[in-house]
């Protein structure tokens, strides 16, 4: 499997937009020595990633796959709506946490350069075409978010969440490792298109190690998307880090896993789609059930929003288990929805926050619709979103997945997802209950700025404009991924 | 064929780690039965004519002297690499100077930036 390994200076054109963000990344932490005024550095960050984004939409076309460093790395539409989603992860969290890390007394510049760092790395994951360079990327998003967990130094919860990460993270990477090293042991390549001609050649059944590698790696990008039984660390970190940052590990790191999981499946294991879906089925359905069940007993509304994110990656799996080109579409789809509906809950939970009160319990909403109508109202639209209610882009989402679910063949998937996002509706409903239906029992003040409102519009427009219109969101996704 | 494999490339290793495991069982277990017993309070001290012990000997150390070891390692780099370059800066001419000057700027970008972190302060 030896192949021509030329890596000229001409390769470093695809990496323009990553090593745009590294650039920024590095000018943050700078700037952060002369410039007192956050605001600005948080400023910089946006306009950077803004250049970023430019480069991934203009320099060489948005939909024209184009490989580097002999295959390594390579740009297409796939990688670059992934992107996509981590470039509106980045702007819509720095938004949303430019007050509220203040108020955490946790605001220091290397927030934000660690915030681009970390993007970095999923960017890398979503474009590496071989096992090695998709390490090199989880790593990078690894460790930088495992410091971002722990960013509010002071308080032990944070450090706990930091530390729980951190190990279980280093866990999965020795997984992954394992599991790259039997893949690679059987088919003598990490190219992911080298693996897949050498595991057509190779007969499956006398060769059960290739399970094994299999199952290593989807192992250890369960870990990373926290699907059950390898979600134990993310309510516990969800809760602990800052929110600001729960809302980006949420929606970066879980899209950045179901990239590389893509990948991985439809190209170097395209031929052992069975196996695949058979490991992912009884997955899926844990996780579904996990997410759904134990939210209800929850009261702290991040550590419900933690649950609630297991769930959604399990419907999210779906259409990954479909196994059709339409399937990935529809996860893809969904997880651009996903970002949009959870970073909008989150920063209503943010607004909550004020100096002296952390505002994170199910009893700090009751009757908030009388004294703010407005922000219940946007939290009633993601409430609704989540749950999948038919006005809003969740419904949307979920409508797709489990379309493509029942097209590929799996109908009782389908059954059980909607009766888990049925008994999922419970909590998120109980949100807008204890808003609308309870009278307040305390004043609550909420903590506004000009970046939260505008992250508030647009998450809240966006829902709500994929909502009706779900076509729009849909066709740039089809065209992403089937090029 | 699958099931048939023989790793006899393997098998000089296998015999040095048994040979090793069976030199180093075999020089304890030689001791134990060689050796006369004795003990009494004054010989399980740790230090057996020293001091006696007093407290743990593991102490919490603060985190200050990891920041300047790992800043001594970050600087004493440098040095390592300047120095054949020195030795070396005839032949390198105006290309070396120049590399050689944009490495020692990123580096005091480094220096500046853990200065005004206040990483250099005891306190």
């Amino acid at each position: 499997m030896e192949m021509e390994a030329t890596i000229s200076l001409l390769d470093m054109r695809l990496l323009v937009p990553e090593l745009t963000l590294i650039c920024v990344g590095l000018i943050l932490m700078l700037l952060d020595l002369v410039v007192r005024k956050k605001e600005l550095i948080a400023a910089v960050g946006i306009a950077g990633t803004l250049v970023a984004m430019y480069g991934t939409y203009k320099l060489y076309g948005f939909y024209n796959p184009q490989a580097a460093f002999a295959g390594m790395f390579v740009v297409d539409g796939y990688s670059n709506f992934f992107k996509l989603i981590f470039y509106l992860n980045i702007i819509l969290t720095i938004c949303i946490s430019l007050k509220y890390m203040a108020i955490e007394k946790a605001s220091f510049g290397e927030y934000y350069a660690l915030l681009m760092f970390s993007s970095t790395g999923m960017m890398i994951m979503a474009s590496a075409a071989d096992l090695i360079i998709l390490y090199l990327g989880l790593e990078l998003m690894a460790l930088s978010t495992y410091i971002l967990a722990g960013f509010m130094r002071n308080q032990p919860r944070s450090n706990e969440a930091a530390l729980k990460y951190f190990f279980l993270g280093a866990f999965s990477s020795a997984f992954l490792l394992y599991g790259i090293s039997l893949t690679y042991g059987l088919t003598g390549t990490t190219n992911l298109k080298g693996i897949a001609e050498a595991l057509s050649t190779l007969s499956i059944m006398d060769n059960p190690i290739t399970y094994l590698g299999l199952i290593f790696i989807i192992v250890a990008f369960g870990f990373k998307i926290a699907l059950v039984p390898f979600h134990m660390w993310a309510p516990d970190v969800y809760e602990g880090s800052p929110t600001s940052i729960t809302a980006f590990m949420s929606v970066g790191p879980k899209a950045a896993g179901f990239a590389v999981l893509g990948r991985v499946l439809f190209d170097a294991f395209a031929g052992m789609q069975v196996q695949w879906a058979a490991i992912l089925v009884p997955i899926a359905v844990l996780t579904m059930a996990t997410g759904s069940i134990i939210a209800l007993a929850q009261t702290n509304i991040k550590r419900m929003l933690a649950y609630s994110s297991i769930a959604h990656a399990g419907y999210m799996l779906l259409g990954i288990i479909a196994g059709t080109h339409d399937g990935l579409t529809s996860t893809v789809n969904y997880l651009m929805i996903y970002l949009f509906m959870n970073i909008g809950a989150f920063a209503i939970v943010i607004m909550l926050r004020r100096e002296g009160v952390q505002g994170e319990n199910l009893d700090d909403y009751m009757g908030l619709s009388k004294s703010h109508p407005l922000a219940s109202a946007l939290m009633l639209i993601f409430m609704f979103s989540l749950a999948g209610i038919p006005p809003t882009a969740g419904f949307v989402g979920k409508f797709y997945v489990f379309m493509e679910a029942i097209n590929a063949g799996y109908v009782y998937m389908a059954l059980i997802a909607v009766v888990f996002s049925a008994i999922s509706a419970f909590f998120y409903l109980r949100v807008v209950m204890y808003m609308y239906m309870k009278d307040p029992v305390k004043e609550v003040e909420l903590t506004t700025s000009p970046s939260m409102s505008i992250a508030l519009a647009v998450t809240a427009m966006m829902v709500l404009i994929f909502g009706i219109f779900p076509s729009i969101l849909l066709n740039l996704v089809r065209l992403s991924i089937l090029g | 064929m699958p099931g048939t494999y023989i790793p006899s490339d393997y098998l000089p290793v296998a015999i040095i780690i048994i040979f090793a495991a069976l030199v180093g069982l075999g020089a304890v277990v030689a001791g134990i039965l060689v050796r006369p017993r004795r003990p009494y309070a004054q010989k399980l001290y740790a230090y057996e004519s020293g001091n006696p012990p007093v407290g743990e000997p593991r102490q919490k150390f603060s985190v200050k002297f990891y920041i300047i070891a790992m800043l001594f390692v970050v600087f004493d780099v440098e040095a390592v690499f300047l120095y054949p370059w020195a030795v070396a800066y005839d032949k390198l001419g105006i290309f070396g100077f120049v590399e050689m000057m944009l490495f020692i700027f990123i580096l005091l970008i480094g220096y500046v930036y853990v200065w005004k972190k206040g990483a250099f302060e005891w306190e």
